[in-house]
């Protein structure tokens, strides 16, 4: 029995198959999904084979309307922009409702009660008071980025294990020191995680930054296009969205295993 | 006049009371602790887990204020954390993000020495635990008995008056634990540095100590004080020894009545 384990783990060892591969399998299983929902009748209006997607409405919309470029730059200006402003917002507010009380009784409950509401329904109040434009749009998104990000970094600094700020202390460290040497890279690994989940939120709420006034944007695009019923260049568009996600989601990676290499980990394979 | 020196009271702890006021009222943690500690002494409290040495430990630590009583350190009454009384915790305490070598020179880095002297200071500690191939590595590549022989050499590169232990082989197998042991029991032989050493382990207890203080529980106080005169130097062995033996006998069944009371 054994023997015949060990021989199957032998044999299983032979078909390893490496990450890379499996995500190569991935990505071709998806395009022959794709393939196959273009195929139908009712599933093809919505999802057009690659060369309606790409070879049909890159030149579209890039050349023809000449909107692409200008929609991917307003866009990431609007999520660079609103997340920079969550972010330096949050990461004191963080630290302030940690270290005090009435601090956090007060802004704790704000947070929840606005998190839960979808950034859709509040977007117009936004564009009322500042106008049409990018404003709104970097407005929403400071909101939404500051609220996660804010919620995770809080949660992180209270969960700074104690008896590390203890040992500092019995060895001369004062409160300066304490902040600058063990506080903030403690709280490290959590910023991190804020700033992941910061962009996906930055991203997943651009859509509804952009509804109302914006002139340019990915989100304000697939809006307009939705209403004339052009799936191509919509689709061309959701997948740049993915896209962008997947790319922010890999720097933030590659950041992490250079700050944060130090931390304990699960070895997940 | 050498001998009279030697027996001066390094540590004074004078009629300490600490409460703790929690949700479910008032809890008096040690009440009326006295004890004098000598220089160079090396000093085991035992008790059962909630008899107050933790306590104890962190009022000597300056990390908590006593209630009423005040600890001295050389006829000075202790007031906050100072590098004068080094800890070494039982859960080793390292900085996660800082390798072997920064975390032993953490102590006199806080003194604002010059690095070059700070990197010395360090290598000198970690020779001490040999450690030495291991200054570049970070905590998590270390096992539970290297990384507390880490925060001992960190505890020592700051070359505090006392060392105060809180279990701090609790948390480590048999094997490792004794091998700890014999390595505290070589350095202390050497340096003779007072030492404030919290077990619930009588074995180990008696084997490190010139003197055993069992702890009775709520309030913690005081129970008893067993010299121990087995003569220096120690090691493994002298866990077989008869008077060993005896001690042991002695010292566990009062700290069992202890734990029998706390259970109750």
């Amino acid at each position: 029995m054994k023997e015949s384990d060990e021989k199957l783990k032998g044999t299983k060892k032979k078909i390893t198959i490496s990450n890379k591969v499996w995500l190569l399998i991935s990505f071709l299983a998806a395009i022959l999904v794709w393939f196959l929902l273009s195929l139908g009748e009712s599933t093809g209006r919505s999802f057009p084979f690659i060369q309606h997607t790409f070879f049909e409405a890159i030149p579209l919309m890039a050349v023809e309307r000449n909107a692409l470029w200008g929609d991917f730059a307003s866009s990431m200006i609007c999520v660079a922009a609103g997340f920079a402003l969550g972010f330096i917002t949050a990461v004191p507010v963080a630290f302030l409702m940690a270290w005090y009380v009435p601090v956090r009784k007060i802004i704790e409950p704000w947070i929840n009660f606005i998190r839960n509401i979808p950034a859709l329904a509040y977007a117009p109040l936004i564009v009322i008071m500042v106008g049409v434009g990018k404003k709104p749009a970097i407005i929403l998104i400071w909101i939404c980025t500051f609220m996660t990000m804010c919620i995770t970094i809080y949660g992180g600094i209270r969960n700074i294990d104690n008896t590390l700020v203890k040992a500092a202390r019995v060895l001369g460290a004062n409160d300066m020191d304490i902040f600058f040497r063990i506080t903030l890279p403690a709280t490290v690994p959590f910023i991190i995680t804020a700033v992941r989940l910061g962009l996906g939120a930055g991203l997943t709420t651009l859509l509804a930054a952009e509804s109302t006034g914006a002139q340019a944007g990915l989100g304000m695009r697939i809006r307009s296009l939705s209403g004339s019923f052009e799936s191509a260049p919509m689709l061309l568009y959701i997948i740049i969205l993915g896209i962008i996600g997947l790319v922010l989601n890999k720097i933030v990676d590659i950041v992490e295993r250079r700050l944060t290499s130090w931390q304990e980990k699960r070895e997940d394979q | 006049m050498a001998g009279e020196e030697r027996r001066s009271v390094k540590l004074r702890i004078d009629n300490v009371k600490k409460e703790y006021v929690g949700e479910h009222g008032t809890t008096i943690a040690l009440n009326g602790v006295t004890l004098d500690i000598m220089e160079n002494e090396f000093i085991c409290v035992v008790g059962p887990s909630g008899c107050g040495k933790s306590t104890l430990l962190n009022v000597l630590a300056g990390l908590h204020e006593a209630t009423s009583g005040t600890c001295y350190l050389d006829g000075e009454p202790i007031h906050g954390t100072d590098v004068k009384r080094g800890v070494v915790f039982q859960q080793y305490a390292l900085f996660p993000w800082q390798t072997v070598i920064q975390n032993v020179m953490f102590g006199p880095m806080m003194k604002r020495l010059p690095k070059e002297e700070c990197l010395a200071i360090a290598r000198k500690y970690i020779k001490m635990v040999g450690l030495e191939d291991f200054e570049n590595s970070f905590p998590k590549e270390l096992s539970g008995g290297m990384k507390q022989r880490v925060a001992i050499a960190r505890a020592y590169a700051n070359n505090p008056e006392v060392l105060l232990m809180d279990e701090p082989f609790g948390a480590l197998d048999a094997q490792t634990r004794a091998q700890l042991q014999s390595e505290l029991l070589k350095t202390w032989e050497e340096e003779k540095k007072t030492c404030f050493f919290i077990t619930h382990d009588v074995d180990e207890a008696i084997l490190l100590a010139q003197r055993v203080v069992i702890m009775s529980a709520r309030p913690g106080r005081i129970k008893r004080i067993v010299p121990i005169d087995i003569p220096y130097p120690r090691d493994q062995g002298t866990k077989s020894e008869p008077e060993f033996m005896r001690l042991k006998a002695e010292i566990w069944n009062e700290v069992y009545q202890e734990y029998l009371e706390v259970r109750k």
